[in-house]
């Protein structure tokens, strides 16, 4: 396999940065709506990098679903709430100093232990992530997962409807 | 393409940010995004891994299923936090300590 291209590797170094300031973001916004707006970044960068890997499927999904559905309900939850912004968020003391430290220092050990386990190229051309293998893949190979995960869904939506229903003649 | 530790360090580093979020913040929506931040960094590795060892569609299939999941998770989270707040008035993690022994 030849090595990057040019404009591979610009695409892949800008959704990379965009994806980790929109996490950092989020740690570091105390307003809810922004850091859930830099979320939204984030999630819009990571399906850059699934188009980059190949899997344009997912990358449509990951917008639809994540950036579309979960990130409303977010936003929905934050303004139904009214929540008031939040104090304290760089609070460091020293045991969370030192945690930062050791936190970053396991996490650069791993990138060179991964960088000596998983160094290869991909090779040849890549094209599972359309819609069309994956759409068969779901309804041959995948047909059990695919009804047990709709089944976990619904299940999931009732419990959630009948969790956040507002009592009438009970307490509160 | 790119060698696969770097999809695999990109995912560490966010899967590391969404740890940190969901131990230091103590409001309920925020440590739910972390949940949310440290998912996708799984599903990146998923699907470097689906891109770079020829195994088909194993990889994105799980993807696929993880992102679903998280759309359920989200749901039954945003009631759960919703239901809290009618009854507590307060989403602040560390009111809510009546299982706390």
């Amino acid at each position: 396999m030849e090595a990057a291209t040019t404009i591979q590797t610009v695409l892949f170094w800008t959704f990379s940065v965009l994806g980790l300031a929109g996490a950092v973001g989020l740690l570091f916004n105390r307003n809810a709506v922004y850091a859930a707006l830099s979320l939204v970044l984030n999630f819009f960068s990571i399906a850059g990098l699934y188009l980059s890997l190949g899997a344009e499927f997912l990358a449509a999904v990951q917008i639809l679903v994540y950036a579309g559905a979960i990130m409303v309900l977010f936003l929905f939850v934050i303004m139904l709430l009214n929540m008031q912004e939040e104090k304290g968020v760089f609070t460091f003391d020293i045991r969370r100093g030192a945690a930062f430290i050791l936190g970053f220092a396991f996490v650069a050990e791993m990138m060179v232990v991964l960088k000596g386990f998983w160094n290869h190229e991909a090779g040849g051309e890549f094209t599972y992530g359309k819609v069309e293998p994956i759409g068969r893949a779901l309804l041959t190979d995948y047909l059990f997962p695919f009804e047990m995960i709709s089944i976990v869904l619904i299940a999931a939506l009732i419990g959630a409807i009948l969790v956040a229903r507002r009592h009438t003649h009970q307490e509160g | 393409m790119h060698p696969l530790h770097i999809f695999l360090s990109l995912g560490a580093l966010l899967f590391l940010l969404g740890v940190f979020l969901v131990l230091t913040r103590r409001n309920a929506v925020m440590a739910l995004m972390g949940v949310e931040l440290m998912l996708n960094a799984a599903n990146l590795n998923f699907v470097a891994f689906s891109r770079y060892d020829q195994i088909d569609l194993d990889g994105q299939m799980a993807a696929l299923f993880v992102i679903v999941l998280a759309a359920a998770e989200v749901a039954v989270g945003l009631a759960l936090i919703l239901n809290l707040y009618r009854r507590k008035h307060s989403i602040d993690l560390s009111d809510s300590r009546e299982l706390l022994g």
